[in-house]
């Protein structure tokens, strides 16, 4: 136990120093090589670097393998292969802009290490209360499903400035604090970096970003917590300290009623008032979505919906806590 | 409190996935068909697939009326 709690220090300092670090470098380079992004909601014209994937990654890599070092396991390989899939994915998104169903499909294959490296068994779905279910055949469709649902669920909350980063923040500090409570100590050793990683780049995310994830860090940071959720065998835990971004998602997909990009939707569903604060359109045409929500009662600041969200999902991030602890009784 | 009506509708929605649990757990896992020789391990497993289906349809226009009807206000607005 005290091997873990050193190794665990040491993967968390490494994870979080290594973003913290490259990450100004990143943006410097990027900023060079004049690949920016206008941001839409300051009143000021400011350009964004993009993407900050690969910090993400390699602050993921440098700490997973330091883990791998000291504790090798096909469950440790499963989520390095799956989460650096992931990226790619991501990073080819972001140089090229490709279609609404190249994301979905490219991450499903992306799942594929966790299913050959065996990194999934038992193949059984744990419900709280009721115990779990032996779907031998299925769990491995679920496999293929959730690593892209848990991509683009991440990428879709990536609205506003320092959202995406501080959303992970806490859903995986609550992945890991649940994956201890169903005992499973090795996945929750493995999932510490997500939430370090998230916070580092939380720094330079926050309002005023100074660097957005782009698609390779918002599916990168996605991918990850699949794996681990279907490595940990906390699959439903996992989706409820999701929610907000589920209902993001749901709403969205509800109100336009076809997978699409959202670059692709042309009535944007936030406006801004004259002095820029965030406000909810009122073009009918325009998607419903978790922000135009959250400004339903009136025009906020974008650090302020930001907020919003981040209470959202400690409130979610505690029913993840109470499920896990229903995961113990069995009726 | 900003968002009021969100915190209750991910409440809602942890129910509902509760709720899932309570009827698949019990009742779906437990189904068994038999009769059909070799073939028993695959139709028993489209069935259970099939209504895994049918109640993931569900859920999803039980959380679409509860939206209309928690958000109704804001989505007019």
């Amino acid at each position: 136990m005290l091997d873990r709690t050193i190794v665990g220090i040491l993967i968390s300092a490494v994870a979080f120093v290594t973003v913290y670090a490259i990450t100004p470098s990143l943006i410097k380079v990027l900023t060079k090589r004049n690949m920016v992004v206008k941001d839409y909601n300051k009143e000021v014209a400011t350009v964004v670097a993009r993407p900050g994937g690969p910090s993400i990654l390699a602050g993921i890599l440098a700490s997973e393998l330091t883990l791998y070092a000291f504790f090798p396991s096909a469950d440790i390989l499963a989520i390095i292969i799956t989460t650096s899939l992931a990226f790619l994915v991501g990073f080819v998104d972001d140089r090229k802009v490709l279609g609404g169903w190249f994301k979905p499909l490219a991450l499903a294959a992306s799942a594929l290490p966790i299913i050959l490296l065996g990194a999934y068994t038992p193949p059984h779905l744990a419900f709280p209360l009721f115990g779990s279910v032996k779907i031998p055949e299925l769990y491995l469709a679920l496999i293929v499903i959730i690593i892209p649902v848990m991509g683009n669920t991440i990428n879709s909350i990536d609205v506003l400035n320092g959202v995406a980063s501080g959303f992970m923040t806490i859903a995986s500090f609550a992945l890991t604090v649940c994956l201890v409570i169903v005992h499973h100590y090795d996945i929750a050793l493995a999932s510490l970096p997500l939430g370090f990683v998230s916070l580092a780049f939380y720094k330079y995310h926050k309002v005023p970003s100074k660097i957005f994830p782009g698609d390779s860090g918002a599916l990168t940071l996605g991918a990850m917590y699949g794996a681990l959720s279907i490595i940990g065998h906390v699959e439903i835990i996992a989706a409820i300290a999701l929610l907000p971004a589920v209902i993001n998602s749901f709403l969205f997909l509800s109100s336009v009623k076809r997978i699409v990009e959202h670059r692709q939707i042309k009535a944007n569903p936030v406006v801004h008032t004259e002095d820029f604060k965030l406000m909810a359109s009122t073009d009918k045409s325009a998607p419903v979505t978790l922000v135009r929500l959250i400004l339903a009662n009136g025009p906020l600041t974008e650090k302020q919906v930001g907020f919003v969200i981040f209470r959202l999902t400690l409130f979610s991030a505690a029913l993840a806590i109470i499920t896990s602890f229903m995961m113990e009784i069995n009726l | 409190m900003k968002g009021t009506p969100i915190f209750f509708y991910i409440f809602v929605m942890w129910l509902l996935i509760i709720a899932g649990g309570a009827l698949i757990v019990p009742i779906i896992a437990h189904i068994s068909i038999q009769g059909f020789g070799n073939l028993d391990g695959i139709i028993d497993s489209v069935v259970k697939a099939g209504i895994a289906i049918i109640l993931v349809v569900l859920w999803i226009l039980i959380m679409s009326k509860i939206k209309n009807w928690i958000f109704h206000q804001q989505i007019r607005h």
